[in-house]
């Protein structure tokens, strides 16, 4: 099967198109029926229920959209790009492709990558090569510290110069409390953003999994919820003081929800996001020592899920992220022990949101704030709404088309999915990038 | 309630772990291995049962005991027997089990025993592999045919399971005798508390059908069987425990605690014994308290069981 059929990788291309007939779902519009939508060159021109196929002006290419919806092109603020470094599990031009068959057209990379982003020139590096092959947006955060070693900081306004939009030690936790005492300090002058991926490191680093019955049952080291609650309270205080802002990724705790939350009570200005492993899975994925499921933060109780999607109908959570983290087959096919976390999940962010829906926990708008306007917002971006004169990032899909994830299918180079054979509903057809219609699988 | 009916073959591919195994399944395998055991003590002769049979001994952490208990096992039953040890550090140096495990199964062997650092390591190679796998113990997980030589060493002393309290002593986080013990134990009906220190003992370990105890003598009382267990010295440094002098006082079965457990309490210990650490020394030799050495021997009766029901089909 040739995948590459469904990608736009000629930049050249330059059309006007005139998307008619189609649902408009954006969370500071809400849902209108039979819209229309005009994209000029790069940016939307109009749109509304005024847009109807007769009135088209010529020079649009017109995409008949009845049945489909349109909403904003996704925005992902979590997403491991392996480039450079690690090229056999993920490059920029294959996580951009993976983001928009996703619908995601702005993608926030982890500094992660080999060597890692601590230094203004990789983010120069990056962005040059997005620019030449990526078909999404790309944006990078920051190390916090050097080298993510948690010992001294890195060039935070230097990066922040150079476009980083945020500052993380990806899938480490700042540690030592001095440490990120200081980056919180520092980052006010410049009004940065800290990102803490939550876990109390020396109650986390020999845990594999989340502590409780099943970890004892199958003999795997555990990690206690409260690792993650404690970790968010030790940086509140911080915040606290420093009132710089401050974002928690991939809350996956009941623990950490109710501490949020009544962090948010207070009036600090803190936002956090979760992933969809979090809200859909529990630890009894895990039985049977499948690898695919071995994630960072770990899957939690049943409890502690829904939880989660309390928190995600209250506002709690601002965000989904798809949390995606490329591993290759090698890395995933040992021992649970020895088997690396994380999963992929560009490609099934759409779906696995649109299932809170379908479940009905939550209104299509509110699903499409949490991975739109929301994130776009978190990282000061003005991606992820629908306004005249705005750059065109678009997504066309059918909200109710039911379809199986099978890892082989997916345009991402890794397939560590744990929700393989899993049936959801909601597929991404098209994907503009600025005005470029980058995606198109009808 | 339905009726169990006794079971005359072992009715899975694998024998990975105890936790699943149905009561017919582990009275079938029980009683094989009473049988065997009789054939042992007779001294009869080799038999050739498992003739032309290839067994591959893996293990990927030292032992002694079982490994060289799976080899008499096989030997006596006639198979040809494989030894291969693999140190971690030989593991670290390339090739993954997935990889090892491919290369063995070209070899076309009969069955396949795993010993593996990591819980779960036993089921990936199972599944990896065409023929038959015995779990030698994977990490902390499981040991199912420890748990099944001490239901034999029980079964022979008491006659029954059911009804007997056991009290499992020790360190119960890390080991894989005691999980195995405990699901085997309460399948067949034995009442099943475990004793430690807290640090020792796994979170809800209680959902696992079992009474916990961190005072010794309370934990003892009027039980049956009591069943140490090994304590790995590097726990002092993990601050599990501070100090072996203080794990014995607490923790080190002797003649004071021993009191509080039924006058014929039996003690069992899967070794090898850390005398002065865990067991006084004195009752590790009392024949007449101590099953020690009467476990070994049912070690061999019980592989050979194993590795003859698996080879049924």
């Amino acid at each position: 099967m040739n995948k590459d059929k469904y990608f736009n990788l000629n930049k050249k291309i330059k059309k006007n198109y005139a998307l008619v007939n189609t649902k408009i779902i954006e969370p500071g519009i809400g849902v209108k029926d039979n819209c229309g939508l005009l994209i000029k060159g790069k940016i939307i021109e109009d749109f509304g229920q005024h847009i109807q196929v007769e009135s088209i002006p010529e020079n649009y290419e017109v995409i008949n959209c009845k049945g489909l919806s349109l909403a904003p092109g996704l925005v992902d603020i979590r997403v491991q790009i392996r480039e450079p470094g690690l090229e056999h599990q993920e490059t920029i031009k294959s996580v951009s492709k993976s983001a928009c068959s996703g619908g995601i057209s702005t993608l926030i990379c982890l500094p992660n990558t080999k060597p890692v982003i601590d230094q203004p020139a990789l983010i120069h590096s990056i962005q040059r090569k997005a620019r030449e092959v990526a078909l999404t947006k790309i944006f990078c955060t920051g190390a916090i510290t050097r080298d993510l070693l948690g010992k001294e900081i890195a060039e935070l306004q230097l990066m922040a110069e150079s476009g980083a939009v945020g500052f993380t030690d990806a899938i480490r936790s700042v540690a030592d409390t001095k440490v990120m005492r200081r980056a919180l300090t520092y980052v006010k002058s410049f009004n940065g953003l800290i990102i803490q991926h939550p876990e109390e490191y020396n109650l986390s680093s020999e845990g594999i999994v989340n502590e409780g019955e099943i970890s004892t049952r199958l003999g795997l080291s555990g990690i206690p919820y409260y690792a993650e609650a404690m970790m968010i309270e030790r940086d509140l205080w911080l915040v606290r003081e420093t009132n710089s802002r401050y974002h928690v990724s991939h809350v996956s705790t009941k623990a950490g929800v109710n501490i949020i939350r009544k962090a948010k009570e207070e009036g600090l200005k803190i936002t956090c996001d979760t992933a969809p492993p979090y809200f859909i899975l529990n630890e009894m994925a895990i039985e049977n020592y499948k690898t695919f499921t071995k994630l960072s933060p770990p899957l939690r109780t049943e409890k502690d899920r829904i939880s989660i999607i309390e928190g995600l109908q209250d506002g709690t959570i601002d965000a989904i992220a798809s949390d995606h983290m490329p591993q290759d087959q090698d890395a995933k096919r040992l021992p649970f022990n020895q088997a690396e976390y994380g999963a992929v999940g560009l490609e099934t962010l759409l779906p696995l949101s649109i299932s809170l829906v379908k479940n009905n926990f939550l209104s299509i708008e509110k699903v499409f704030s949490l991975i739109t306007t929301n994130p776009a917002k978190i990282m000061n971006l003005d991606s992820g709404k629908i306004k005249v004169g705005n750059d065109a990032d678009i997504m066309i899909f059918n909200e109710d088309k039911p379809w199986k994830i099978n890892p082989d299918e997916f345009h991402s180079k890794s397939k560590n999915t744990p929700f393989d054979g899993m049936l959801v509903e909601g597929k991404n057809l098209m994907t503009f990038v600025r005005g470029r219609l980058v995606y198109k699988n009808l | 309630m339905k009726e169990e009916k006794d079971i005359d073959t072992y009715p899975h591919k694998h024998l990975l772990g105890i936790e699943g195994l149905s009561p017919p399944s582990i009275k079938y395998l029980l009683k094989l291995s009473e049988n065997y055991a009789h054939h042992l003590i007779k001294k009869s002769k080799k038999l050739d049962l498992l003739k032309n049979k290839t067994c591959i001994n893996l293990f990927f952490e030292n032992s002694t005991r079982t490994r060289t208990s799976f080899e008499l096992a096989g030997k006596k039953l006639g198979a040809d027997i494989l030894n291969i040890s693999l140190g971690s550090s030989s593991i670290k140096k390339g090739e993954t089990l997935v990889d090892t495990a491919m290369t063995l199964n070209a070899m076309q062997p009969d069955i396949i025993v795993v010993r593996h650092n990591d819980a779960g390591a036993v089921k990936l190679l199972s599944e990896k592999v065409n023929c038959c796998v015995i779990n030698a113990g994977d990490g902390p997980h499981e040991h199912p045919t420890q748990a099944l030589l001490d239901a034999l060493t029980i079964l022979r002393r008491k006659k029954t399971l059911s009804g007997l309290t056991v009290s499992i002593c020790g360190d119960i986080l890390h080991s894989r005798v005691a999980r195995s013990n405990i699901h085997l134990l309460n399948t067949l009906g034995a009442e099943v508390r475990v004793i430690a220190p807290a640090t020792l003992i796994p979170v809800d370990i209680e959902k696992m059908g079992v009474k916990v105890f961190y005072n010794m003598k309370m934990g003892l009382k009027d039980t049956d069987i009591i069943m140490m267990l090994r304590l790995q010295l590097e726990r002092m440094a993990g601050s599990y425990v501070p100090s072996i002098r203080e794990y014995f006082r607490f923790y080190g079965l002797d003649r004071d605690k021993l009191n509080f457990a039924k006058p014929d309490a039996l003690i069992l210990h899967p070794g090898p014994m850390n005398r002065g650490v865990e067991i006084d020394t004195e009752l590790a030799d009392d024949i007449d308290r101590s099953a020690i050495f009467e476990q070994v021997q049912m070690g061999v009766a019980v592989r050979m069981a194993c590795l003859r029901a698996l080879l049924e089909h």
